[in-house]
């Protein structure tokens, strides 16, 4: 039985009319940091039903000082390790307004590498000190095509800068992107959470 | 007849009256890459092909998925006010990080002669090295955000961040922000491979909803 409201078909058959404009944005999974582990790891639900797939992470605080967000990703076995090739740039500033730079600093991005991928700078341990932002990555089906990505972060080092952080790359591989795992460089996630979500459509 | 559940109101007068989320999908244009299926453009023209490009929304988001041109040209973007006419001019700024495969090359740059003073051909990859690396596994993802495009007050902004496989080969981050030189509403744009080449790839167009 369908539903229909004011003349316009709402439900029928057991779902939405295709004539309802529904958002595309869908939240796949949500991880929560509880200091038990120094990886957050996405390990299913990325495949070809989407053709974006966005992370989000909030109030990234690790168990130590200086630990940097770091992102790799799967492309086939269990290991996250596919080879990438990268940029990162940062730009930063203090609260006392007298060290604002940019620069990019060709110790954090990769060569057709297999290491993890920094996402941020050494982020700060005073409690209300942490990194925030998202990581974009695109088509990860297997296809004819390498896997682009790009994320923007910002963050609170252990100076207290703020700093920018803007990476971007492919991992350069035709194979399927099947899982993403962030980590800390050191200590655990001890707060923080990192949500997945599908662009649809 | 409304549909109310627990006191709260689901459906009145033929629409929901609960969110179902604000980024719409509007339309997505796919040329698949070999097989002679590659176009010359994607053009999103409002009232043309189911496209919604108007004051419909405020903020329209483009994604660009695997877009590629036949033998690694680059791409620019052009608008329209009038539907056939893609000839509007603006003034952008191009800048971008690069690192090639070979780690010869990895810095930031302004891209300038990619960038556009009063001319209605904006580039919005690559910004380096001559262009995309012209290989089956090379191409671009990203996406351009349009801001109020409807508008008959303001001139029209719009922001990019595409990364691409460039010549070297090397990862480009290729970041654009400009702004249409009008106060006319635009009603479409179109994505294209310079020199004519042909494209292939997906472009998709959201709607981001503000109620």
């Amino acid at each position: 039985m369908g539903v229909i409201s004011n003349g316009t078909t709402l439900l029928d058959a057991g779902a939405l009319d295709s004539g309802v404009a529904t958002g595309k944005m869908t939240l796949i999974s949500t991880i929560t940091a509880d200091n038990s582990a120094s990886t957050i790891t996405f390990a299913s639900n990325i495949d070809s039903t989407y053709d974006e797939y966005q992370f989000h992470c909030s109030n990234i605080h690790m168990s130590t000082n200086d630990s940097y967000l770091l992102v790799n990703f799967r492309d086939g076995g269990t290991a996250y390790d596919a080879v990438k090739t990268t940029t990162f740039f940062k730009s930063e500033n203090n609260p006392s307004d007298n060290q604002g730079a940019f620069s990019y600093p060709t110790g954090d991005d990769l060569v057709q590498s297999t290491a993890v991928q920094r996402v941020s700078v050494p982020i700060g341990h005073d409690n209300d000190e942490c990194s925030g932002g998202i990581l974009h990555m695109y088509a990860p089906i297997a296809n004819t095509k390498v896997t682009h990505f790009h994320s923007t972060f910002a963050t609170q080092d252990m100076s207290d800068f703020c700093v920018n952080v803007q990476v971007a790359g492919y991992c350069n591989t035709t194979a399927a992107i099947t899982g993403v795992q962030f980590s800390a460089s050191s200590g655990n996630f001890q707060n923080g959470v990192i949500k997945m979500y599908g662009i649809g459509g | 007849m409304a549909i109310i559940s627990d006191g709260t109101t689901i459906a009145d007068a033929g629409a929901f009256s609960v969110n179902l989320g604000s980024m719409v999908h509007i339309k997505s244009i796919t040329a698949a890459p070999g097989g002679g299926s590659d176009v010359a453009n994607m053009t999103f023209i409002h009232g043309t092909s189911s496209v919604v490009f108007n004051n419909t929304y405020p903020i329209y988001i483009v994604k660009l998925i695997n877009v590629m041109s036949s033998s690694g040209q680059n791409f620019q973007l052009n608008v329209t006010t009038d539907g056939s006419n893609f000839n509007v001019v603006g003034t952008n700024s191009t800048f971008g990080f690069e690192h090639s495969e070979d780690d010869g090359t990895a810095r930031s740059f302004y891209a300038v002669g990619y960038d556009s003073e009063n001319d209605p051909d904006h580039y919005i990859f690559n910004h380096n090295k001559g262009g995309l690396r012209d290989a089956s596994d090379a191409g671009a993802s990203g996406e351009i955000i349009f801001f109020n495009p409807s508008n008959t007050t303001f001139q029209k902004h719009y922001i990019a961040r595409i990364n691409s496989m460039s010549e070297y080969p090397g990862s480009t981050d290729n970041f654009t922000s400009g702004i249409f030189h009008t106060s006319s509403a635009i009603t479409g744009f179109r994505i294209n491979s310079i020199n004519s080449n042909n494209m292939h790839g997906k472009i998709k167009l959201y709607g981001l909803a503000d109620s």
